[in-house]
């Protein structure tokens, strides 16, 4: 599909503002000058092409990628949805890839020096592509909380980090997942960095219809991507 | 129906296993890697590295930097461009600051070609990092090209004073052409970011 519409500008009162005192790390890796307005061009409507092909057999199981044999410990979930548009239009072929902390909230990362449990049998990152109705889906084990240095007693609240391409570098995005009726999203200055409007769109919500019996919760997260404008691109 | 955009929240300190895994090595393949131009790509190749430097100039360590270029003729990878793009070409590379003793990332590619549009050769970055709430699009031009910038639109509509932080400089010193680019998040040197 050729298509050479301009993408809609990120909405600001959705993201959050690159400064927020109270998520200290953001003082001084913040720019201080205004963003400079940039007229889209093939540079920005374009993108790099992941489809299908570009994710494994496993990739999408999250309680199986990491086995060495065993089962991950925890308690397993599906984590479904669908990516679309601001016009509601479902986005297909879109890469989604996510990583996470294990069910005692430590990652594998190298860096992760929490005092948790690693588990041998879960690795924490996957990925998958959208199917032409915009529907992902993934299995996986429910990240733990986790501390974090940011103040005094700050955990961050349990979250999947998910990275998105949609159909070109504009419509790029890299958020967060959470999960409904966590105590600690009114704690987090990462979520209370959101606009307040915005924030109940990063929470997933739980559902019965993706609850597999005698698996796994079910939980749906539905991504919006920036949508296009109506006319095309002046070249 | 109207839907509103997903918000933006940051990348954090962990994403290496899960975005750049095989750069640091854990056992997951990479999706994409530094290195963007194949064997046999056409182009002169390139190699563009630098370093992120947050508001006391110290470089930053858990950045993670995507590029997307055109091929050496200056055509996309992508549907939208109608040219077609030299097939082995996927323009898209992927790095994070983590495994440099350095914390410098680095590409190694291919010149890209002028676009059209008026638009001189570029490469066009996005930002993030743990402390980055939202990404940062940045873009780098070539110090070879001084007549094509003075008409290029983008670099047109920035400030004069500004203009040099998206410039890339040269270093001859090695077998292939190194372009030094780096990202200063703050300071008198803060690098252009767009609202792209
Ligand atoms: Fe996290």
């Amino acid at each position: 599909m050729s298509e050479n519409r301009a993408f809609k500008s990120r909405d600001w009162d959705s993201h959050p503002a690159y400064l927020s005192s109270e998520y200290k790390s953001t003082r001084l890796r913040s720019p201080t000058k205004p963003l400079v307005p940039l007229v889209q061009s093939l540079s920005e409507i374009t993108g790099p092409v992941f489809g299908q092909e570009s994710v494994g057999p496993l990739d999408d199981d999250l309680t199986k990628n990491g086995v060495t044999g065993g089962e991950p410990l925890g308690e397993r979930i599906i984590v479904a949805g669908r990516v679309l548009d601001e016009d509601g239009r479902p986005v297909p072929d879109a890469l989604v890839e996510v990583w996470q902390a294990n069910s005692a909230g430590r990652y594998i990362h190298a860096v992760d020096q929490h005092d948790a449990p690693l588990d041998p049998n879960f690795f924490g990152g996957g990925r998958c592509a959208t199917d032409a109705e915009g529907r992902y889906f993934f299995k996986t084990i429910k990240p733990g909380a986790y501390p974090w240095g940011n103040h005094h007693n700050a955990w961050r609240p349990n979250h999947i980090h998910f990275s998105l391409f949609g159909p070109s570098f504009a419509t790029r995005l890299v958020t967060q997942m959470y999960f409904p009726g966590d105590p600690l999203l009114d704690l987090d200055p990462i979520f209370l960095a959101t606009p307040t409007a915005a924030r109940s769109r990063l929470v997933a919500d739980f559902s019965l219809d993706v609850t597999e019996p005698g698996f796994a919760l079910g939980y749906v997260f539905d991504i919006v991507l920036r949508g296009r404008n109506e006319t095309p691109m002046e070249t | 129906m109207k839907k509103k955009q997903t918000p933006s929240q940051t990348v954090g300190p962990f994403f290496a296993y899960g975005l750049t895994p095989e750069q640091y090595d854990y056992d997951l393949t990479s999706i994409a890697v530094p290195e963007v131009g194949g064997q046999d790509v056409e182009g002169e190749r390139i190699r563009i590295e630098g370093q992120v430097f947050d508001g006391e100039g110290a470089p930053i360590g858990d950045a993670m930097i995507e590029i997307w270029q055109a091929d050496a003729a200056g055509r996309y990878a992508h549907s939208a461009d109608g040219r077609g793009s030299n097939a082995n070409f996927t323009g898209f590379g992927r790095v994070g600051t983590g495994t440099d003793p350095q914390q410098r990332f680095f590409f190694e590619t291919i010149r890209p070609g002028a676009v059209g549009n008026g638009q001189a050769p570029h490469v066009n970055v996005v930002v993030f990092m743990r402390g980055m709430l939202s990404h940062a699009y940045t873009r780098i031009y070539f110090p070879e090209n001084a007549k094509a910038h003075a008409s290029d639109p983008v670099l047109s509509s920035v400030p004069a004073e500004r203009r040099e932080t998206l410039i890339a400089q040269l270093d001859e010193s090695g077998a292939i052409r190194v372009y030094r680019f780096d990202i200063h998040m703050q300071g008198p040197q803060e690098t252009v970011f767009f609202d792209v």
